[in-house]
């Protein structure tokens, strides 16, 4: 078993006095500090977000990509996960177990607390008990629960590789297992498990692969689905998790190896992501790291999405197909149109270059140009080249955006009456969006300062991009990404 | 309207005139009458249709501007080519049903309703014998609306290059090779005031049909209808 070694890994390193505060990192995904190991599902409390690892250490945000270091729960431990019901929330976690001290004897107990900020009035730990315990000879190692609050019902999946997966239902009301609930084996060959419910499924989330081994790890996040909370979860190639099924959803890619334990955050608007730990972020060490990464659903299944790669790219419009491009004159390639069908088919034949940046910058106008959506002619107003902004922060799992003409400084800005042009002369603020992929893939494109009416880059007509209230319902906020 | 002008509209919308003589009467069917999508205006003010559209308008007959492809119709010569001091007459003033405007060879302005959502300028050319291709129209109307409208956009689509204002300002413009699509292009947010609201536009257009449809939206696109139009 190796969640054991997870824990010895951290215990070592605290006894040797390594810091966990680092700065964040050029390629690293997240900033600030955000060394964790099984982080639990992420959850706001007073307008910060909190997630709680192994050992009671905690990290808190207010945007989702600057982490610190934050309060620590209560009941030390291993592995909790967290979930607000009403005005509390309830946090789980496991005492003993783990194969700690070659041990599997453990208790999952429960605790709430109205505010997971020491500094609010409502903050304050009431501990419910424990809710399900693993005797140490059977089958099954109490660790690593997570909440699913679904239609009224609270459920808690638990386990690790030692034995099975179970699953008991709690009374929301209290925290207590409801009176006469048996635990109920629902898969294999997984710990760190996770459940959610979409569309008439419950899913099953968990890790296979070995943890706990840095760059070595083979940890990956794979998932069943199945009608009935109680199972049976099935994968895609219908094995049953109980014999060791699990579709994959994400795993190790750049220098991130090891991804673990799996956290729903649910934005709403179709814009899903997820928490996860990396056994190794190999520009950090190769310590454990928390992520967040962008979730996406296919045929019924949950798929990691990405962050956009750092690039030049043309940016269509899932409403009309066109693309976006600084609006100037078009300027046409030299070319006898009758060639392309009555030149001799012997003639000779060969490239044509493609039309530049210096075939064309001279007749554009020096000041702010405004946008609009046209026909993909891969032509030089329509190239954007997308970069992270160094040092300008970021949300959940992805940075800010500068998004410029390719070659030049004409940036994508938003302007005072709302509406978006290309300027090399905006503010620093109004050059810089949040692109967030969506549930289908394709991605929202929002300026920094929009949060408060829940603005996006949006196609209101064929060929008219604006800032709007994004709306889910429709693709006019549906962008995607394509390499000329 | 005059005597005159009104008889030769009720001729031109039954296809009795202007239609070319056929050389073989079997082989070379008669130009679509004006009738099949027009009617003439009437006095009493019209409504935008059921998506808004609006379809009472002025129109003058087209200015010849010869051009053999659409391709040039870059954002620098549309914008030379519609600059509202080429217009032919008083930017300050409404044309009448009839009207030959000022600086032109007889051009008469036409007070109509469109049977469609969308305008067939390339129609009303047709039908009044007028040149087809290579042109400019020009089109005038008056949006009466009972309150002021903050945030709303103009709504346009055109065949082919077009620009249009509204109560004098630039509003919207379509440059390059275009189709008419309903919602192609929408203005800035912009305030349609309480009372008259005059809107003008301009399609150019060289071979091909040409077109152009235009409306109100609100925010959330939906279209404002609650407005009464004439060209009086």
């Amino acid at each position: 078993m190796t969640h054991s070694r997870a824990i010895r890994h951290i215990l070592l390193a605290l006894s040797t006095g390594l810091t966990l505060t680092v700065g964040g990192t050029a390629s690293a995904q997240l900033a600030g500090d955000v060394l964790i190991h099984d982080p639990s599902t992420i959850v706001q409390s007073d307008g910060k977000w909190y997630t709680f690892g192994t050992r009671g250490g905690g990290l808190v945000s207010e945007d989702g990509w600057t982490w610190a270091s934050g309060p620590v729960r209560p009941g030390g431990g291993v592995a909790p996960d967290v979930i607000k019901i009403g005005d509390r929330y309830y946090v789980a976690w496991a005492v003993g177990g783990g194969g700690m001290s070659g041990g599997h004897a453990s208790d999952v107990k429960i605790m709430w607390t109205r505010s997971l900020d020491p500094n609010s009035p409502q903050f304050g730990y009431h501990e419910v008990g424990t809710v399900v315990s693993s005797n140490g000879v059977e089958n099954n190692d109490a660790i690593d629960p997570a909440f699913l609050y679904h239609d009224g019902r609270l459920w808690l999946s638990y386990g690790t590789y030692f034995g099975s997966i179970r699953l008991i239902e709690l009374d929301p009301a209290t925290g207590l297992r409801v009176e006469g609930n048996e635990p109920v084996d629902i898969a294999i060959d997984m710990e760190a498990t996770a459940l959610m419910h979409r569309d008439g499924w419950f899913y099953l989330l968990g890790t296979h692969g070995t943890c706990c081994d840095g760059p070595n790890s083979t940890y990956n996040i794979r998932v069943g689905r199945s009608r009935n909370v109680l199972g049976p979860y099935l994968d895609n190639m219908g094995v049953p998790l109980l014999q060791g099924g699990g579709k994959l959803v994400a795993a190790a890619h750049g220098r991130m190896i090891g991804a673990g334990h799996f956290g729903l955050l649910d934005f709403g608007g179709d814009l899903q992501k997820f928490s996860l730990h990396y056994e190794a972020d190999m520009d950090r060490s190769g310590r454990s790291v928390l992520a967040i990464e962008p979730l996406l659903w296919r045929d019924g299944w949950p798929v990691g999405g990405s962050n956009l790669r750092p690039g030049t790219y043309e940016i269509r419009s899932e409403r009309s197909g066109n693309v976006l491009q600084m609006k100037v004159d078009f300027v046409r390639i030299p070319f006898d149109a009758r060639r392309s069908w009555t030149a001799p088919r012997d003639a000779p034949v060969r490239p044509i270059a493609d039309q530049t940046l210096g075939d064309v910058e001279a007749g554009w106008p020096d000041g702010p140009v405004r946008v609009e959506l046209s026909a993909d002619m891969i032509r030089p107003n329509q190239r954007w080249t997308i970069t992270p902004a160094a040092d300008a922060g970021g949300w959940f799992g992805a940075p800010y955006y500068r998004i410029v003409i390719a070659g030049t400084d004409r940036a994508l800005a938003t302007t005072a009456a709302g509406e978006v042009e290309a300027t090399a002369r905006a503010e620093e603020d109004r050059q810089l969006w949040r692109i967030d992929q969506l549930t289908d893939g394709s991605y929202r494109i929002t300026p920094k300062d929009g949060g408060e009416g829940d603005l996006a880059l949006m196609a209101i007509g064929t060929s008219t991009p604006t800032l709007a209230r994004f709306d889910a319902r429709s693709d006019a906020g549906r962008w995607r990404f394509v390499e000329p | 309207m005059s005597t005159m002008r009104s008889a030769i509209l009720r001729l031109v919308l039954a296809g009795v005139v202007l239609a070319p003589a056929p050389l073989h009467a079997q082989q070379v069917p008669a130009v679509p009458p004006l009738s099949d999508y027009f009617r003439p205006a009437t006095s009493t003010p019209a409504r935008p249709d059921e998506q808004g559209f609006i379809r009472r308008w002025l129109l003058l007959e087209p200015i010849s501007r010869p051009n053999p492809t659409n391709t040039v119709f870059t954002g620098s010569y549309v914008r030379r080519a519609l600059d509202p001091a080429g217009y032919p007459g008083d930017l300050g003033a409404l044309p009448r049903d009839g009207q030959v405007a000022a600086g032109t060879e007889g051009l008469r302005w036409h007070a109509l309703d469109s049977t469609l959502w969308d305008v067939k300028l390339f129609n009303f050319a047709q039908a009044l014998g007028k040149p087809k291709y290579g042109v400019v129209f020009w089109a005038v109307t008056v949006v009466n609306s009972p309150r002021e409208h903050r945030n709303v956009r103009l709504a346009v689509g055109s065949n082919s290059a077009s620009m249009w204002w509204v109560n004098g300002e630039e509003a919207a413009s379509l440059f390059d090779d275009r189709r008419m699509v309903m919602d192609d292009v929408l203005s800035d947010r912009m305030v349609l005031r309480a009372g008259r609201n005059v809107i003008r536009g301009a399609v150019i257009n060289g071979p091909g049909l040409s077109d152009f449809c235009l409306r109100f939206v609100d925010e959330t696109g939906a279209p404002i209808r609650d407005l009464s139009i004439e060209v009086q």
